[in-house]
């Protein structure tokens, strides 16, 4: 499949953290064209094995991670007349929520909206407030016997958002963050096809990152990989955040440095992108990052851990927006970067210090 | 009916072309005659086969939006707002910016990035703006003009419970409404009147009442009906499913009692459903309509809709179909001379 149209499959399709089966079936079936084995763990995370092109006794084994989960609500209540309460799943600015259109994953997927006062009728001062989640409620339309019978508390609800294209090779749509990252994984195992490597690859797109990166702890155990890699969105330029904190959309993949990731991956990830002539943008992250790289670099006796990512603007609200240039820049930086591997390098990953 | 089609039309108050044409190619084959004002109002007439009363049946075309007021010079897009829409409801949503209909989202800083004392407050318009992946201002300017206007972006849905989703409910649904009504055969000249610039003051409404020296006049709206669980039952305006809803009153007219007490016949002879707008605010057309030369006499008939003037409106599609076959007994049993 095109990378952009999976791109576009991925992000309307649902998979609130913990509950990831629907994207995840898409995934899998696509990776597996790409890949020697396709399997699911116990926590639902999607592994891909490529086999490099020497099987050796103890192979090298790089790992490559995005997360498919998105930021999602739960019913928390069905209130007098069939209106739902909400929880959180995930970081979710009640702010971007008024008057957005929702699925409710019942019995079956119903429509609904999230209601919001008409001006009309609007006290002055709510306008000015914030609006706090046990404020909003979703209206589905059906009394409350009809609404009982066909959702219950505990049901996922995905925010419903078509993939919008913008003028460039931009996009915007829903859960982006990190089905970008998944539609990079995918590219860079279309790219694999093509180029040799000794490494074993296993790709994998993992579960409940959202809520802590949970699936990407126990993935690592499974795999056991000398080298992780996590694909993760970036925060993109836009007004009123300081320029040093982001990257700009559409100049190229993102790299980052830091006490989560060794400093030879990061360094060789920069002499790769430098030596193919790749786009390539320099972060820099103080403390554990909120990807999946937090959890790869303490598992097992640890993991040569780095960070790909791709600049995104408007992170966690229903209309995240990238260049898909990005998507692109990614995926051929780590295709040639799993392609350089040879077993000196991860040799050197220990005995540097 | 031409409900999805006109809801899913772009037609911001001053902009109103796309739902003028789709409205003037349904109705040319109905009437007798067809003609546009110099503000933009689409004025139709069926001659019927007595002399009077003259009736106007109106609604208007227009919905609020916004506009683009400014560009930034890394390509962003400032806009102000036409009409009345509480700024919070534009944040994470998608737009569609003038008669190429460009795509854009609104955004907002990621919750990782903001303060605690930031989550607290609203974002008001001033701090927000387009994104149409334009690069720079002179890339956004080849695709956006100042000035182009801009509408939500949503898909009419028909879903459970015999409702319907959907954008600009005020009012495509009278819009629809008028259209359907011009499909019979009736006594009295009939004028069908679609009104530009309602939800700026009601600026279109007038002048076309000021032509067509109306007898009577009818105004179809779609109206509030907050009848969810924020609030409490004298609050609610109108109540989705239980049919039209008649004015008493709004913040511009007092509604034409003959007229009223005339429907509510209407509907009771017929056992139709019907209802009372419980809300003196708000205006409509029938405000500059009532006041027109010497006078003339106007009412409004409402379909309820919950969430207007946001992206995302309901409504209930058994409460369109009464207030059609209501009209339609009006306009046939209204006795010869009118209701003096």
């Amino acid at each position: 499949m095109e990378v952009k149209q999976f791109l576009q499959k991925i992000s309307t399709s649902s998979g609130v953290s913990g509950a990831e089966d629907e994207v995840a079936e898409i995934i899998s079936s696509e990776f597996a064209k790409y890949s020697h084995k396709v399997c699911r763990d116990s926590l639902g995370n999607v592994l891909a094995l490529k086999k490099g092109y020497e099987q050796a006794e103890k192979p090298l084994k790089v790992m490559i991670a995005a997360h498919m989960d998105e930021i999602g609500l739960m019913v928390s209540k069905i209130e007098e007349g069939g209106f739902l309460r909400v929880s959180p799943i995930g970081g979710i600015d009640p702010r971007s929520l008024l008057n957005q259109e929702v699925t409710v994953h019942g019995r079956r997927d119903f429509s609904g909206v999230i209601g919001a006062k008409s001006p009309h009728i609007l006290e002055p001062e709510e306008i000015e407030k914030g609006i706090k989640i046990d404020k909003l409620y979703i209206d589905l339309g059906f009394n409350e016997d009809k609404v009982k019978e066909n959702v219950a508390v505990g049901d996922m609800i995905t925010i419903k958002r078509e993939f919008i294209n913008l003028a460039n090779d931009w996009v915007a749509g829903k859960a982006l963050d990190d089905r970008a990252g998944v539609a990079v994984v995918l590219k860079f195992m279309q790219e694999l096809q093509k180029i040799k490597h000794l490494a074993d690859v296993y790709a994998v797109a993992t579960v409940q990152e959202e809520v802590g990166v949970r699936g990407a702890l126990v993935s690592a155990f499974g795999v056991a990989p000398q080298i992780g890699i996590a694909v993760d969105v970036t925060h993109g330029d836009m007004p009123g955040v300081a320029a040093y904190k982001t990257s700009e959309i559409g100049k190229g993949t993102v790299i980052t440095t830091g006490p989560n990731f060794h400093p030879l991956i990061y360094k060789k990830l920069g002499e790769i992108a430098e030596e193919y002539g790749i786009p390539c943008q320099k972060d820099t992250a103080s403390g554990p990052t909120g990807t999946d790289a937090r959890a790869l670099q303490i598992s097992r006796e640890g993991i040569a851990t780095g960070l790909v990512s791709i600049p995104l603007r408007y992170m966690h609200t229903s209309v995240e927006t990238l260049s898909f240039s990005d998507i692109k820049s990614s995926a051929r930086l780590l295709a040639h970067f799993v392609a350089s591997l040879q077993g000196d390098f991860v040799e050197e990953l220990i005995i540097c210090y | 009916m031409l409900l999805r089609e006109l809801s899913e039309a772009f037609g911001v108050s001053g902009g109103e072309g796309e739902v003028r044409r789709i409205i003037r190619q349904a109705v040319e084959p109905l009437v007798d005659e067809v003609s546009t004002d110099v503000l933009g109002n689409l004025i139709v007439f069926k001659k019927g086969s007595k002399s009077g009363p003259r009736i106007m049946l109106t609604a208007h075309m227009d919905e609020v939006g916004l506009i683009v007021a400014g560009f930034e010079n890394n390509g962003l897009i400032r806009f102000s707002k036409v009409g009345g829409i509480d700024d919070r409801v534009l944040v994470s949503k998608v737009v569609q910016i003038g008669d190429k209909k460009v795509p854009g989202v609104i955004g907002a800083k990621a919750i990782h990035l903001q303060r605690p004392e930031e989550r607290k407050k609203s974002l008001k318009v001033e701090e927000l703006y387009i994104d149409i992946g334009a690069k720079s201002k002179e890339e956004a300017e080849k695709l956006v003009k100042l000035g182009d206007y801009i509408a939500f972006y949503t898909k009419y849905e028909e879903i459970e419970g015999g409702l319907a989703k959907g954008k600009a409910f005020d009012n495509r649904v009278g819009c629809a409404l008028v259209i359907e009504a011009l499909k019979k055969e009736y006594p009295y000249p009939l004028y069908g009147v679609f009104t530009v610039q309602e939800e700026v003051g009601m600026r279109g409404a007038g002048v076309a009442a000021y032509k067509i020296k109306p007898d009577l006049a009818i105004v179809l709206e779609g109206t509030t009906a907050a009848d969810v669980i924020e609030l409490k039952e004298e609050g609610y305006v109108t109540t989705l499913g239980k049919g039209p809803a008649f004015t008493v009153m709004d913040a511009s007219v007092i509604a034409d009692l003959k007229i009223v007490n005339f429907l509510i016949k209407m509907a009771e002879e017929n056992q139709m459903p019907y209802q009372f707008r419980r809300f003196t605010g708000g205006g409509t057309d029938a405000g500059r309509i009532s006041l027109t030369r010497e006078g003339v006499r106007a009412a409004v008939v409402s379909v309820p809709c919950r969430y207007i003037h946001n992206p995302a409106n309901i409504l209930n599609l058994e409460d369109v179909k009464n207030t059609l076959k209501l009209i339609e007994l009006f306009l046939v049993d209204l006795p010869e001379g009118g209701l003096s």
